[in-house]
Parts: structure tokens; sequence; C-alpha cells
């Protein structure tokens, strides 16, 4: 395949090529790709507008660390909970985190699997987000304890207090769940940063940058013997994700479908939910991928192609969420079950069918932009596809939640969700969390896989040849 | 991989396939001993080094994955049925559907977890002072220098075979690494 940067011929043409020549652009040797995407950790300069952004995000994370010492000081009653609704913006917030974190771990593991050229310039970033979004994703769980301090005993230990954890709960599957997420992200990130970092460590002239990424290779030489370990427990690693993230989502989904609420008692809600994560997983990665390709002009990495791959994902991603809307709404008529009818009708006419009305405008009627190759391929369009998205699955979310909850099955007991400043604070405050990470890893980590790049490099010239 | 007794030549290749041409045209016998260092994987070098496939690896995955999930399944089991039985709405004891999700998860955090550290242990890594660290171009490993590093004893005769062989396949550099003190 020639290596010659893709031209509009290439975006016309019905097939365009899909080597290792359209998703690395430009010409590159292996020093120059170290250098490129080294140096923006290495020497990038601070600007202005970057500290701006960075002194707003964190001052919205200091204000969820305030928010939360004040929860913990006055307890859940600082947020609009009250019965019938008892999960508000604390459980919608954890099912959206955690979701937005499954497009990291799909697009990484799956594509590795799939020996997918396309993969190598994003799954750092995806994997980071990843990482990102679930360590705020689980806080939400535990905030909303009346007692967040005894968290811990939802681990079965020998010790206080005297009864184990209840096996029979999803929402003891659930921890479990996160935590293999976690420890799996952590190790499955890690490994992949093991050789940037030494490339770090002997590209740095500074002597704390030396010192600090020396410590992070761990002494990482590129032994060729440990090379090919290393790929293999990259691949075994890739193998385990795929199952895992599907387990997480189920889990996630079996924490309301395991109760007899109207509304959530349904089998398709597992792969509902692990559709609806891959969904805004996608929009996540598409929503920083962007940004981050036009201020830091990485246009020959991250190529129109690969803005293309993803906005395909995120479409039939999108269709299957659709799908299920369609199925949900079909089973609860088919059911013959009034309560179930009741909710469903609720949902389109009752107090919350805005919320309603606006998911099904945005995860519904927005990414049917996607069909056309002009809007996949055009980097702003896709922006603004992608966090309709992202406020429709937590739109989405919301409305499952409260409109499950808010008319029981006695009238007497109905009740409205109105939520307070602190609801507002929590969601905005892990948004600030969640960028202050973005901002720091930027920083501190290579936003791309310097090693496979370089590896992509070498197939490039491979087909070149 | 191991720490050097013996000093050694490290030999500097442009890139990955002249490193595998000038292994592969080495005599079987005198590969023993070779490492090779390069900025990213190469494919064939390590079966062209004469380094059996590991399949330690695989297996640690597996014992992990079994110990992550036997041992939560045996937690559980002892929890619900022996140290603490509990009569919930009248479900057997040992409710063995639910006992499995927690040990799925556990199975592939095990596997993961037994994995990696594995990988760790093997490369034996953190190692953070390594004699080829002395060699100032041994930077380059992890930018663009392929490095091959051949045992070489005092002896110059040795030396200078080493150096013939470098200079017959093209090596663009030849440095001295001393051993570990």
């Amino acid at each position: 395949m020639a290596d010659r940067p893709l031209g509009a011929a290439d975006v016309a043409a019905a097939d365009p090529p899909r080597g290792a020549a359209s998703f690395l652009r430009g010409s590159h040797t292996d020093a120059s790709i170290t250098a490129r995407i080294a140096d923006l950790v290495l020497v990038r300069p601070n600007r202005p507008g970057g500290l701006t952004a960075f002194g707003i995000a964190a001052a919205a994370a200091l204000l969820f660390v305030a928010a939360t010492i004040y929860l913990i000081a006055r307890g859940v009653g600082i947020w609009g909970i009250d019965m019938p609704i008892v999960w508000g913006f604390a459980i919608t917030n954890y099912v959206w985190w955690i979701a937005n974190a499954m497009g990291g771990t799909f697009i990484s593991a799956a594509l590795l699997l799939l020996r997918q050229p396309w993969r190598t310039s994003i799954n750092r970033l995806a994997e980071s987000l990843t990482l990102f979004s679930l360590s705020i994703a689980g806080l939400f769980p535990i905030l909303h304890l009346g007692r967040p301090w005894f968290f811990y005993w939802l681990a079965p230990y020998p010790g206080p207090p005297p009864v184990w954890p209840q096996w029979r709960s999803a929402l003891v599957w659930d921890f479990f769940a996160i935590l293999a997420y976690v420890v799996f992200s952590i190790l499955f990130w890690y490994v992949g940063l093991l050789p940037d970092f030494a490339s770090l460590r002997d590209r740095a002239r500074r002597r704390s940058a030396q010192v600090l990424y020396g410590l992070l290779a761990l002494g990482w030489r590129g032994d060729a013997v440990h090379w090919q370990r290393h790929e293999l427990v990259s691949r075994l690693l890739a193998g385990l994700g795929v199952p895992l993230v599907f387990s997480v989502h189920s889990m996630v989904a079996l924490d309301f479908s395991e109760g007899i609420t109207r509304g959530w008692h349904s089998t398709i809600f597992g792969p509902f939910f692990v559709a609806g994560a891959l969904f805004s997983g996608f929009a996540v990665v598409l929503a920083v991928a962007v940004p981050l390709r036009a201020f830091f002009k990485l246009h020959d990495y991250i190529t129109a192609l690969h803005l293309d791959n993803l906005a395909k994902g995120l479409l039939a991603a999108g269709l299957i969420v659709d799908y299920s809307y369609a199925m949900e709404i079909f089973t609860s008529f088919y059911s013959g079950d009034r309560y179930e009818i009741f909710t469903t009708l609720n949902r389109f006419t009752g107090p919350y069918a805005p919320v309603f009305w606006s998911t099904i405008a945005c995860n519904v009627l927005a990414i049917q932009a996607l069909w056309f190759r002009a809007v996949r391929r055009n980097a702003a369009a896709l922006m603004a596809v992608s966090l309709c998205v992202i406020v429709g699955m937590w739109l989405e979310r919301f409305m499952l939640i409260v409109t499950s909850l808010e008319r029981t099955f006695l009238p007497s007991a109905w009740g409205m969700f109105y939520p307070t400043a602190w609801d507002w604070i929590h969601l905005i405050g892990s948004i600030g969390v969640f960028m202050t990470l973005l901002f720091l890893f930027v920083r501190l980590v290579p936003v791309m896989a310097i090693s496979e790049l370089r590896t992509l490099l070498r197939r490039r010239t491979r087909e070149a040849a | 991989m191991s720490a050097r007794s013996k000093p050694a030549l490290l030999l500097e290749f442009d890139d990955g396939d002249a490193l595998l041409r000038a292994v592969r045209s080495m005599p079987d016998a005198s590969r023993r001993g070779l490492s090779a260092y390069t900025p990213m994987p190469v494919e064939g070098l390590v079966e062209a080094l004469g380094t059996p496939p590991s399949r330690r690896i695989p297996f640690l995955f597996l014992l992990g994955g079994l110990v992550g999930g036997l041992g939560t399944y045996l937690i559980e089991y002892y929890a619900a049925v022996i140290d603490y039985p509990i009569n919930v709405g009248g479900r057997p004891l040992h409710s063995w559907p639910a006992f499995l999700p927690p040990s799925i998860e556990m199975v592939l955090m095990g596997a993961a977890l037994f994995g990696v550290i594995g990988m760790l242990v093997m490369d034996g890594l953190p190692r953070f002072h390594h004699p080829l660290f002395d060699v100032p171009r041994f930077t380059r490993v992890t930018v663009d220098g392929f490095f091959l590093c051949v045992p070489c004893g005092g002896d110059a005769s040795e030396r200078v075979a080493v150096e013939r062989f470098a200079s017959e396949h093209g090596a663009c550099g030849i440095y001295p690494v001393q051993p570990a003190p």
C-alpha cells in the first residue's frame, strides 16, 4: 500500500485504504514519533489558557471534596432523595460514570484482540478515560451509603461486623465487579505504560523527571524476552477485559432488575446496560479525542479515519440502545401488566416526560446524523453529537431511576424528586474531578502508546515495501 | 536478562531486520548468552535467540483465575452455609447461582493480578540499575536503537572476532559493557 497522506479522493472513494498507512499519516521515524509524543510531557510549556482551564477544573474538583465532607458530616439528607425516590442523582451519576468508563476498555481490549491498527493512537487515551471515570463511579455508591465510612463491610474479611456480606444481593456482586474492574484497569493501563515510561526516563533532561519516570519504568530496558512476555500479557489481559466489561455492566443492570420495581424488573436490562455503556463510552472517547487532537495538533496520529471509525462504533452502539428502548416499551405492553404499562405511559406523559423526550432527542435522533460520512469526518459535528449522547445517557439513567420510583403501587405513596444544590454540586464536581485527572494525565503521561506507534510505523514501512 | 558476570560488547543496529539477520547468521551454539534490546517487539527475535517460548505466563493466568474464583466461592460457602447460616425467604443456604457472580469477577481479577505480577517477577523487574545503563548510547533503546549484547571476555582475539562480526553485519556502533560489580 502506498505511503501517502489521505486526500479528498480517499474520502470520496467507496473503500478507502485500511492498512497501517491510513492510520499514521505524514513522514515519521521512530525518533520523531518518540520525540513528538514524549515532548508533550517533557518540554511542552504551560500556556495561560491551559492553566486557566485546569484551574477551573480543579476548583470544581475541590467543590466536590467540600460537598463530600459536608455529606459525611450531615448525611444523605442534604440531597433531594426521600421516600419514595431514594435513588436520585448519586446512583444516576454512578451508572453514568461507570458506563462512560466502558469505551476505553472495549476499544483497547477488543480492538487488540481483533488486531485493528486504528487502536494504536487512541488506546492510551481511552484506557486513561476508563480509569478516571471508574474511580469517580466507585465513589458514588459509597457516598450513597448512610455511613460511608463503613463501606469496607461489603468485603468479606474476618473481623467486625460479626455478619458477612449478603451474597445473594446484587449490591454485593456489584462491589466485586467494581473492585475487579478497578484493579484490572490499573494493571492494563500500567502494563501498556511501562515501555513509555522508559522512553520518558531516557529522554528526560531534568533530574526530577528522570527520577520520577525512572521509578515508574521499573528499570524497563527493552529486552527481547521481556517484550515477548509483555505482548503475551497484553493480549491475555485484553482477553480478560472484554468479558470483564460485559460482566460489570450486567452487574450494574442487576442492581436494578433484581428488584421487583416496575420498569426495572426486566431481563433486557443486562444487554441494555452493556449497549448503553458502549454507547456513552464511545461518546466520551470522541469528546476527549477531538479537542486533544486539535490542541496538540495530532492530526497525523488521530486521522479522519480514526474519527470515522469511532463514529461508526458510536452509531452502531446507539442503534442497539435504540432497539433496547423499543423492546422495553414493547415488552411492557406485551406483558399485559397494568403497573408496567402505567410506568411506561407515565414516562411518556408524566411529570418527567421532558426528561424522557430529551433522552429520545439525544440518543435516538441526534445520532442519526452519523449515517453521513461528511458528519463522521467533521470534528466539530462529531464533538456536538458526542456531547449530546453524553448528556442523553445521563438523562436516560435519571429517567429510568426516577420514573420507576416516583409512582409506586399505592397512589398515596407517590412523590416527586427535586434535586437540591448539593445534588448539582456533586454532579458538576465529579465532572471537575474527571477534568482535573485529564489535565494531569496529559501533563504527566504520554497521551499515546509510543512503543505501539513505533510498531505501527514498522508495519507501515513493511506494507509500503 | 540476568546480571552479567562477564564483560560484553554491545552492538547497535539500524533497524530490527538488520539485528534479526545478524542473530540468524550466527551458528546456534554461539547464540547462547546473547541478549537483544529493542524499542518495540521484533517478531521472530526471541526464537532466533534460541529462547524457548514461555508457557508460564498463560499458566499463571489460569492459576490466578482458579485461586480468585475458587477462593471467593469457598469464602461464600463458608460464610453462608457454615459460619452464619441464615434462612432468607426459604432460599437454600448453598445458593450456588447467586454465589457465581462474585466468583466470576474474582476469576478475572485473580488472573490479571497473577499474570502481571508474574511477568514482572520473571523479567526481574523492578531493577533500577543494570550494567547496560552505564553505556550512554543505550538510552536509544527506548527510541530507535536496536542492540545486541554479545558476551566477550578480555581476550583480544575474541574481541576482534566480535568486531569483525559487527562490521560484516552492518552494526552501526559497538560499545563495551562492564560487568556488574
